[in-house]
């Protein structure tokens, strides 16, 4: 019984902890560490219900058909569901110990918790309402919670961010609307039985996809991450940069191999494509460039997202079954290191930030003497984001090029070369800082509870999503609505 | 449960697990860090002796792990295998306990000696790989384990050398990953098999099997140091001493050379890779690289330098050797995996000794070193003359039969011209260093620092490694025939590439 609600639990718990937060603003980080501990257990639970069981439908209030709220799970979103978890677990531990000032953690539990509501909600929706209304609570406490750093940088950089989501939502609702007067429904699956390439349906498509680009930070919609993402508090960061502009991502998969396959133009899969090999590129090199670790982090952000965008082109080039499904996992185990591995980086990055005083990367002479786990766990988030064994990027982007030969779309080989050989030049620059003699750090040490989350992530983006991730292709074939269609 | 099936794991483990606690330790704890080193080490060679038993009682030796659907890490002893491990695990032995000696009191030695474990244990991993994705995976993590060690003295010419071996790596590792996936899309999961597997499937497009041997040959000729793609390696003799040895010797370089190998004998087979019209290719690289590196030897005046560019000459005998059809050839090239290794560790143990002890770094500093350093350039003789090809030192034994491998297959009226300009070129930037050592009067001050010290040239650990290998050297020369020698080995391995 307990164990079949799953869902429900993960969300019911953590806006249970929001509410509670609220009203006691001391207890919070207690009430926070509980709820999201709560919430992994309740997540790995879903994992096992739906490996179990295949893809769950669950209505809420037991109204039938398009009249209640209606949460459907399946492969992809329960996998989604768990990466958000473990992140937000681990990223709390680090912002318990983050954030010393009570005033400034009563803020941020609420807020942060509200986040992993929306988080859940969206990925849990049934219908494009529910997404809608997902998406702009999640816009809203992510802008929020940019927001809680004091600089001015912050604040402007949130401001931004505030338009550019609303800006998103909107063009998003406006595809919503259009959908709703053309065919009058709104739950995912029984539009996937209506609709038909016809232009309202492909307008509908384009602008609900345009919004989400601009949410999920796609190349050139990117101008405003890196300062929304280098500005905000480390754990903020950590949480934009793996989850936040992921969902949206996750979104456009969803709606478009799962709702709308009738409507997809090849074209249209190959400019997303063309979009995310220029986003990789480009993020790359400007997270070469970048002086100061945070926006590094932040424009790898950029490029490690054109890779998700590339897998359209090819996982459309795939008949629906079982070849399409390998692909379809293997972008899913990418974006999971991806997410491990950017929070790792960011709650490291964090760290150096507070303990050094300054995030400067052609200072960071020392801090390998003085900080020496947490420049390790940047090794090994290293590690992840270029896509070196034993990492489940390695295996990621060994099916990206597969699918590439399959498909003989060898150019796309090409970009991936190239980001991987710039993403070694922009982690290997701050390790090679980071050995660097210099003795202006004193002898500091961190706390384990600021160190010990970040190895965490970033030993599960390297090794247990490398030797122990088989068992997801299994899950994805089992528990798709791909499959099943 | 069978023991022996899990031995390829235990010999991984033995030294990854001491590398991660060495990574722990503090700086001061110098006799458990010695005791751990030593204790893996010692543990590698005797699980290895017993994996030789158990190969040779034919006994299926083998560690597989799904990462992903079909894609298989697997770690299996066979006889190719085996010659590379042992190779690897003796050496490292002999390099630990000269680097504790080369090391003693200088700082972050639990960072170096942890990596150095990493290190060897990439190696021993390709060494053990079973197939293609394993080989790219232990290859990765190789470059990734040796960055730190090349890096290390932390100067900035140290960084700059270590960033250029990344640049070559990195950009070497992505093409060899590249080949590797198409291969593995269009032919499946191929497991390395004596003799190869590519022959058989009559499907593939010729061309595209050519485009993969090509990717996988860059890919891999960069560690191996193939000329033009050599230029990390004399930049990366910033390293200390005791690397260099280690990445001449066994590690980089070397799996480089295992590498193409494996993919020119159990991928495609060497007959296959010949009616491809491969083969030529690989050999013309090999010749060019020979020639090439032993003339920028002449040339350098930095001892370290010099023999840099001697192990890129040196290292393309493996790939002259694999280039060419023909079983005899076959050996020789294999052999000399083996041969080379020691040799060059031994002459980089020498070059070590001299530039510690009297901070001697150039050829033209050695005059009469040998007067003061007897051990140390009698090791450093042997070695040289090996390299050179003068009987009964190893080296010998597989320019002879590279040489008489070609004339069978026909090829002579190349290859014999390529050995004989390369072996007068050996002989050109060799003897002169020996004449130096011996024959030249040798400082005032070092003869009197010899007599103070009562004739005690270094101490024990930095002296005792370069004998021992140098001796290696003579003895698996002089007694190639004898059962279990790396020759009888490498006819093993020939003997079942050639089956057919």
């Amino acid at each position: 019984m307990m164990i079949n609600d799953a869902i429900v639990w993960l969300i019911a718990i953590p806006l249970l902890a929001s509410l509670l937060s609220l009203v006691f603003p001391k207890k919070g980080t207690a009430i926070a560490i509980a709820g999201s501990i709560l919430g992994l257990l309740a997540s790995v639970a879903l994992v096992y219900q739906v490996y179990q069981s295949g893809p769950i439908t669950h209505e809420l209030g037991g109204w039938k058909d398009g009249l209640g709220i209606v949460l459907r799970v399946d492969a992809m979103s329960a996998l989604f569901i768990v990466m958000t978890m473990l992140v937000v677990t681990m990223v709390g531990f680090y912002a318990s110990a983050y954030f010393t000032d009570a005033h400034k953690k009563a803020q941020f539990w609420p807020l942060w918790l509200m986040m992993v509501v929306a988080l859940i909600a969206l990925l849990a929706s049934g219908d494009l309402f529910n997404l809608y209304v997902t998406l702009e609570l999640l816009g809203l406490s992510a802008v929020g919670l940019t927001a809680l750093s004091d600089n001015r940088a912050a604040v402007q950089a949130a401001i931004r961010y505030l338009g550019i989501g609303l800006l998103g939502s909107l063009v998003f609702l406006m595809g919503v609307a259009l959908i709703y007067t053309a065919y009058g429904v709104l739950d995912l699956a029984m539009l996937a039985t209506v609709v038909e390439a016809e232009p309202a349906a492909q307008l509908a498509l384009a602008l609900m996809t345009a919004g989400l680009l601009i949410k999920s930070a796609l190349f050139p919609m990117h101008f405003w991450l890196p300062a929304a993402h280098a500005n905000a508090p480390a754990p903020v960061s950590a949480a934009l940069s793996a989850l936040v502009v992921k969902v949206s991502v996750y979104l456009i998969i969803r709606l478009w191999f799962d709702v709308f396959s009738p409507v997809l133009q090849p074209t249209a899969s190959f400019m997303l494509g063309v979009l995310g090999a220029l986003a990789v590129v480009w993020g790359s090199w400007q997270a070469l460039r970048a002086e100061r670790l945070k926006l590094m982090a932040a424009y790898s952000t950029v490029a490690q997202l054109g890779y998700l965008f590339i897998f359209i082109p090819l996982v459309m080039a795939f008949p629906v079954g079982e070849e399409r499904n390998t692909a379809l996992a293997a972008f899913l185990l990418l974006a999971l290191t991806h997410a491990f591995a950017k929070s790792a980086l960011f709650l490291s990055s964090g760290v150096v930030l507070q303990r050094a005083g300054h995030d400067r990367i052609a200072e960071l002479g020392g801090t390998a003497r003085a900080l020496p786990l947490t420049i390790f766990v940047i090794a090994l988030a290293g590690v992840a984001l270029i896509g070196l064994p034993p990492s489940g990027s390695f295996l990621g982007k060994w099916y990206l090029i597969s699918s590439a030969v399959q498909t003989g779309q060898w150019w796309w080989i090409v970009v991936i070369a190239m980001g991987s050989l710039l993403a070694a030049g922009y982690m290997f620059r701050i390790l090679g800082h980071a050995f660097g003699p210099d003795e202006s750090i004193g002898k500091v040490m961190a706390k384990g509870s600021e160190e010990i989350p970040a190895l965490i992530l970033a030993l599960t983006a390297t090794v247990v999503l490398g030797f122990g991730s088989a068992w997801m292709w299994d899950f994805v074939n089992l528990a798709s609505p791909l499959a099943g269609n | 449960m069978d023991i022996f099936g899990t031995l390829p794991l235990w010999i991984l483990l033995s030294s990854l697990l001491p590398g991660l606690i060495i990574f722990l330790l503090k700086e001061e704890s110098i006799r458990m860090r010695t005791t751990l080193n030593l204790f893996g080490a010692v543990t590698k060679i005797g699980l290895i002796g017993l994996m030789i038993w158990g190969v040779f009682h034919e006994k299926t030796i083998e560690v597989r792990w799904e990462m992903a659907p079909g894609m298989e890490m697997v770690l299996h002893a066979d006889a190719l295998s085996v010659l590379f491990v042992s190779l690897s695990a003796i050496l490292w032995l002999v390099t630990t306990i000269y680097a504790i000696g080369y090391l003693e009191g200088t700082p972050h030695r639990s960072r170096f000696f942890g990596f150095f474990s990493l290190c060897v244990t990439a190696t021993v991993g390709l060494a053990l790989a079973g197939n293609l994705f394993t080989f790219v995976i232990f290859y990765e993590l190789l470059t990734l384990a040796t960055y730190p060690l090349v890096a290390h003295k932390g100067s900035p010419k140290a960084v700059r050398g270590a960033r250029i071996y990344l640049a070559y790596t990195m950009a070497g590792g992505i093409l060899l990953l590249i080949g590797a996936v198409w291969l593995r899309t269009i032919a499946g999961p191929l497991d390395f098999v004596e003799g190869g597997v590519l022959a058989e499937m009559s499907h593939l497009d010729p061309w595209a099997l050519r485009w993969i041997f090509l990717l996988l040959i860059v890919g891999l000729g960069v560690k191996a140091a193939l000329v033009p793609l050599h230029g990390w390696l004399p930049q990366a003799m910033v390293a200390p001493a005791p690397v260099s040895a280690l990445l001449h010797a066994v590690a980089v370089v070397k799996a480089g050379a295992f590498g193409i190998v494996r993919v020119v004998y159990d991928v495609f087979g060497v007959e296959f890779a010949s009616s491809l019209n491969l083969l030529p290719f690989l050999g013309a690289v090999a010749a060019i690289t020979i020639i090439y590196g032993s003339i920028k030897a002449l040339s350098q005046d930095h001892l370290k330098r010099r023999l840099a560019y001697s192990t890129v000459s040196q290292v393309s005998y493996i790939a002259l050797g694999t280039a060419i059809v023909g079983p005899l050839a076959t050996i020789g090239g294999v052999v000399h995996l083996v041969h080379q290794g020691v040799m060059k560790i031994t002459l980089f143990f020498a070059a070590g000794n001299y530039a510690e002890k009297y901070n001697v770094h150039c050829v033209s500093e050695m005059d009469g070193i040998g007067k003061v350093m007897p051990a140390t350039t009698l090791s450093f003789s042997i070695a040289a003359l090996g390299m050179i090809g003068i009987p009964p030192v190893a080296g010998f034994v597989s320019k002879w039969y590279i040489g008489v491998g070609a004339l069978e297959a026909g090829q002579g009226f190349w290859v014999i011209p390529v050995l004989l300009i390369s072996s007068l070129l050996n002989a050109a930037y060799f003897l002169p260093i020996l004449y130096r050592a011996w024959f030249k009067p040798a400082k005032a001050e070092w003869l009197e620092e010899y007599k103070k010290s009562g004739h005690k040239e270094m101490k024990a650990t930095l002296v005792w490694p370069p004998v021992i290998t140098a001796t290696i050297a003579i003895i698996i020369g002089l007694f190639a025939a004898a059962p279990f020698s790396p020759l009888e080995w490498a006819q093993l391995i020939a003997s079942r590439e050639y089956r057919q």
